[in-house]
Parts: structure tokens; C-alpha cells; sequence
């Protein structure tokens, strides 16, 4: 029920959304590379896959959302995937609109941007901790105490020992040791990743209400009631995405936590 | 892609709508609208959403609701295309539901201490033949081309060469990360899943949409590899051209008087 149809909202609001998605769109394009294109276009065909499973729920099935996890992962360039998703379910499925497809887009996109904006830093700081986290519990076997220098010292020995035939016994018990410790992802760091998800999900979909019933607020206060039950609709879909996200988040962290640093790896290239 | 199943059924194993229908144009029925270049159809439907959504007449709305009916018929939008209209209609009955009791006016009914306006009844109709008119105006005009040619239209027309880029490339990949979804969703269903509503199912299906991002992201990584190969220089080489022909201006001409009569009439 994210889709709002046309012949419901008053024209200020329409031309506000479209001004509105027109620039951020604008903006996000331009950030966009063309060597990026296929890869946004082909995380944006998974997001748009993803978000027509049915996911039950009690007795019915909601479909999610996603923007939140959008915005978590792809940052600006969450923004023309949403407009394209929405494009596509207008024309085809009749799911909203097409002079809505301004406010619509603003409704899904602004909270993505928040996600973005907020939570994205947060879980880059966890992965950039991920390595140091990860000899921490290497360290935990050597009895000094002092995490972080001993782990710096340790990948150093490593190292240094790599190369040396005459290290030969040191090399082959810490290269391997070495290398679990940079691969392993502490139960907590887990925790950390699943609750960055849940916050992205529960602020993405509480955002998007609270922008879907602002619009129809704004265009009329007869719609204060329909306005309030679509808002109630929202609080179940809220938990179940905040759920899920959590759950892509931490099993990405676990699987491919290249997905959670895009914008780096685009640095590398 | 011959099973269309409704995007409402729940607990199916199916992706909602059939995504193989993004390809080709709706192809369900024939389609007699074909003959207009697909420019004079985008724009067509535009001034048509823009004077639905602009009346005010409960009868106009009518009167655009029946005239949105012909052109989907004449597009070849098919009886079981219009299932996807009932999340629409959800949303709609919502709003008749809730607006007669908010808009003030001559009660219609009495229900307690609330009144039934009949005013909000007919802005709820007026909003539910608007809203239902835009949508058929798009199934018919827009939807019936097929997505392929509706973006090269949209290029045509200046949207923006990254955004139709963007779309076309999407438009590819949603068939292909449909059928990769389809294959996992098969391999669970072949390992008994049913999705209910309990912690292993919401850990599944999380990590359904977890791997299918995974391999996008791969996938991604080698449509990008092929392309640089093939010398992708992030131009848009449209492969489709269209001929604008006498009949699209006709059309263009014949549309626009029709669409002011019937502003001219909802406003007097």
C-alpha cells in the first residue's frame, strides 16, 4: 500500500513530490558512473524481485518494502532504482500511478536516503572494525592482555615469517591462523550487523508511513481517517522488514560483505 | 510466463506477476492500437492522466472512466491483467469506507453518533473512477507497447540517458534474477519448504533474498566485464526506430479537442 493511486493527493502535493524526486534524482544520477550501470541495474532488478515475494504474516502475507536495506547498500543509487521499480509497477501492474510517481518516489526514496545517511556510516565503521575485531579473538588464546597490538604484532610476525624458509614451522601455523582471524566475524559483530539491518528496515517503512500520511494529510483533511488506517497497516509490515533486514544484513556480513561496502570497493576499481 | 498468477495470492511460490511479460508488448489479446508510434502513445497518455486527474464532475469521471475501458480494450489489456488492480482497489475501499464519515455534508446515513456524508461518497467515487481511468489509460497506451519499445520511447522524448539506460538494463536482468529466484525458490520447495509465519521461515526467506543479492552482485560484475568488452562507452544506441507517421498526428490532433471538451464541460 506504498503506492499511492492518482486522483487522491491535491496538485501542490503532486508538483512538491515531483519537484522534489526530479532533483534527488538528478543528484543520483549524476553520482552514478556509467561503468556502475550494469551492476546498479542488476542490484536494482534483485531489490525489485525481492520485494514481490510474499513474506507471511499470521493469517495474510506482506510484500516488503526494502528501501531501507536499498539505502544500506547502495547509498545514492538506491534513489533511480526505486524510481525504476515504481515506473515499471505502474505501467505494468497498475500499482499507483503516473502523475503520483513524484510523490511515491519521495515517499520510498527520502527514508532510503535517511538509511543512507545515517545507518551507512555506522556499518562501515562495524566492517572497518571487522579485522581488528576478528584478531581479537585470536589474541584471546595468547594470554597477554592488550587486543589490538598484539593482533597488529601477530599479522607482522605473520608477515615477515611468510616469505622465510627458515621460519618454516612459524609460517605454516600462523599464515592459516592469520587468515581465520581476518575471514571470522565475532558473534557480536553479528549482532551489530543485524541490528544496523533492523534500525534500516523499522526507520525505512516508519519513514515511508509517516510521509504516505503525510501526503494524504496535506491534501485534505476528509482523508485524516484513511490516512491513519494505512498508517496502522504499516506497524506489522514495520517488524517484519525490520526482521528481515536484519537477517540479509547479518547473513551478507557473513557470506559477502562486499555488498556492505559498494562505495568502497568502487574506490578500489 | 503462461502462468499469470494474481499478485495477491498468498503464500504462492511464484515471483507476484509474471516478470517475462516486461519483453514483448502484452500480447494477450490483438491490439489495435499497435499501428500508433509509441512517442504519439506515451504522450497521448500523459494529457490524458493529466485531464483525468484535473476533474472535478462525478459524471466527467465517468464519462473518462468508460472512455479508459475502450482504450485498454482497443490496447488488448486482457480480463486477467486487471487482477493487478486489486491492491488498488484495496486502497479504495478504504477510502469509501472512511470518507463519508470525514467530509461534511448532507448525512446520507446514520450510524450512531457518525454521519455518512453524501459528499464523501461522491468524492470517494470520484476518486476510485480517477484513479481506476489513470490506470487503464496506462495498461492500454503505455503497458501494451511492450517495455522495450516504451523506453526507447521515453529516450525519444528526452528522459535522461543513464535513467534509460538504467531501465533498459533492468528490464533485461528482472527476467534473469526472476528465473535465478525461481531455481532457489524451487530448490527450497524441493527441500519441503512452506513458508509459514514462524522464525525459520522469516530466517529463510531472509536469506533467500540475502543469496539472490549475492549472486546480483556477481552477475553484475560480469554483465559489466562483457560490456566493457564489447566497448561500452556509456552511450545509448537506441536499436529500435520509429516512424511518425500522418495517422500519429492525426491522433495527437484528434486527442487534444477531445480532452479540453471534456475539462471545458467538467468546469461549467
Amino acid at each position: 500500500m506504498a503506492h499511492i493511486p492518482d486522483g487522491v493527493l491535491s496538485a501542490p502535493v503532486l508538483v512538491a513530490g515531483a519537484l522534489v524526486s526530479t532533483g534527488l534524482l538528478a543528484i543520483a544520477l549524476r553520482k552514478l558512473r556509467e561503468a556502475d550501470l550494469p551492476q546498479a541495474a542488476v542490484l536494482a532488478a534483485a531489490f525489485f524481485v525481492s520485494s514481490l515475494i510474499s513474506v507471511p504474516l499470521g493469517p495474510s502475507s506482506v510484500h516488503l518494502l526494502l528501501n531501507g536495506l536499498m539505502g544500506l547498500l547502495l547509498g545514492w543509487a538506491a534513489l533511480p532504482a526505486i524510481f525504476v521499480a515504481l515506473l515499471l509497477q505502474a505501467v505494468f501492474f497498475g500499482f499507483g500511478g503516473l502523475l503520483v510517481l513524484g510523490v511515491n518516489t519521495m515517499n520510498l526514496a527520502l527514508p532510503a536516503l535517511a538509511v543512507a545517511l545515517l545507518l551507512r556510516p555506522l556499518l562501515q565503521r562495524l566492517l572497518s572494525l571487522a579485522p581488528r575485531q576478528g584478531s581479537s579473538v585470536l589474541a584471546q588464546a595468547v594470554p597477554v592482555a592488550p587486543a589490538a597490538p598484539v593482533a597488529s604484532a601477530d599479522s607482522a610476525a605473520a608477515v615477515d615469517a611468510g616469505p622465510d624458509p627458515d621460519a618454516g614451522e612459524g609460517a605454516t601455523v600462523q599464515t592459516p591462523a592469520e587468515s581465520v582471524a581476518e575471514d571470522f566475524i565475532s558473534p557480536r559483530q553479528r549482532h551489530q550487523a543485524f541490528g544496523a539491518g533492523v534500525a534500516a528496515g523499522v526507520l525505512g517503512v516508519t519513514l515511508t508511513a509517516v510521509m504516505l500520511s503525510g501526503s494524504l494529510l496535506l491534501s485534505g483533511e476528509p482523508f485524516a481517517p484513511a490516512a491513519r488506517v494505512i498508517a496502522i497497516t504499516f506497524v506489522p509490515l514495520a517488524l517484519v522488514e525490520g526482521l528481515l533486514t536484519g537477517i540479509v544484513v547479518s547473513f551478507l556480513l557473513r557470506v559477502e560483505p562486499a555488498l556492505l561496502r559498494l562505495e568502497v570497493m568502487r574506490h578500489v576499481h | 510466463m503462461a502462468e499469470l498468477p494474481g499478485p495477491k495470492r498468498a503464500d504462492s511460490d511464484q515471483v507476484g506477476p509474471a516478470l517475462g511479460l516486461f519483453d514483448q508488448a502484452f500480447d494477450e489479446r490483438s491490439n489495435l492500437l499497435a499501428v500508433f508510434d509509441p512517442r504519439a502513445r506515451v504522450i497521448i497518455a500523459a494529457l490524458c492522466a493529466i485531464t483525468v486527474v484535473s476533474l472535478q464532475s462525478l459524471s466527467m469521471a465517468f464519462l473518462a472512466l468508460c472512455g479508459a475501458i475502450l482504450l485498454a480494450w482497443l490496447g488488448g489489456v486482457s480480463v486477467r491483467r486487471l487482477g493487478y488492480l486489486l491492491p488498488l482497489e484495496l486502497l479504495m475501499l478504504v477510502l469509501i469506507l472512511t470518507l463519508p464519515f470525514s467530509v461534511p455534508g448532507a448525512p446520507l446515513l446514520q450510524l450512531g453518533s457518525f454521519a455518512a456524508s453524501a459528499e464523501g461518497l461522491a468524492l470517494a467515487l470520484l476518486i476510485l473512477f480517477k484513479a481506476n481511468a489513470v490506470v487503464l489509460i496506462l495498461f492500454g497506451l503505455v503497458g501494451a507497447i511492450g517495455a522495450g519499445p516504451t523506453v526507447h520511447a521515453l529516450a525519444s522524448l528526452g528522459l535522461s540517458t543513464k535513467l534509460c539506460q538504467l531501465l533498459l538494463l533492468t528490464l533485461r536482468q528482472i527476467d534473469l534474477v526472476g528465473a535465478e529466484y525461481r531455481r532457489m525458490r524451487l530448490a527450497m520447495r524441493a527441500r519441503a519448504f512452506v513458508p509459514r509465519s514462524d522464525r525459520h521461515s522469516w530466517r529463510a526467506l531472509g536469506w533467500l533474498i540475502g543469496m539472490l543479492l549475492v549472486r546480483s552482485l556477481a552477475r553484475g560484475q560480469r554483465v559489466a566485464d562483457a560490456m566493457r568488452c564489447r566497448g561500452f562507452d556509456g552511450q545509448l544506441r537506441l536499436l529500435q526506430r520509429f516512424h511518425w507517421q500522418r495517422g500519429d498526428t492525426l491522433l495527437l490532433f484528434g486527442a487534444l479537442p477531445l480532452l479540453a471538451g471534456l475539462l471545458l464541460v467538467d468546469s461549467s
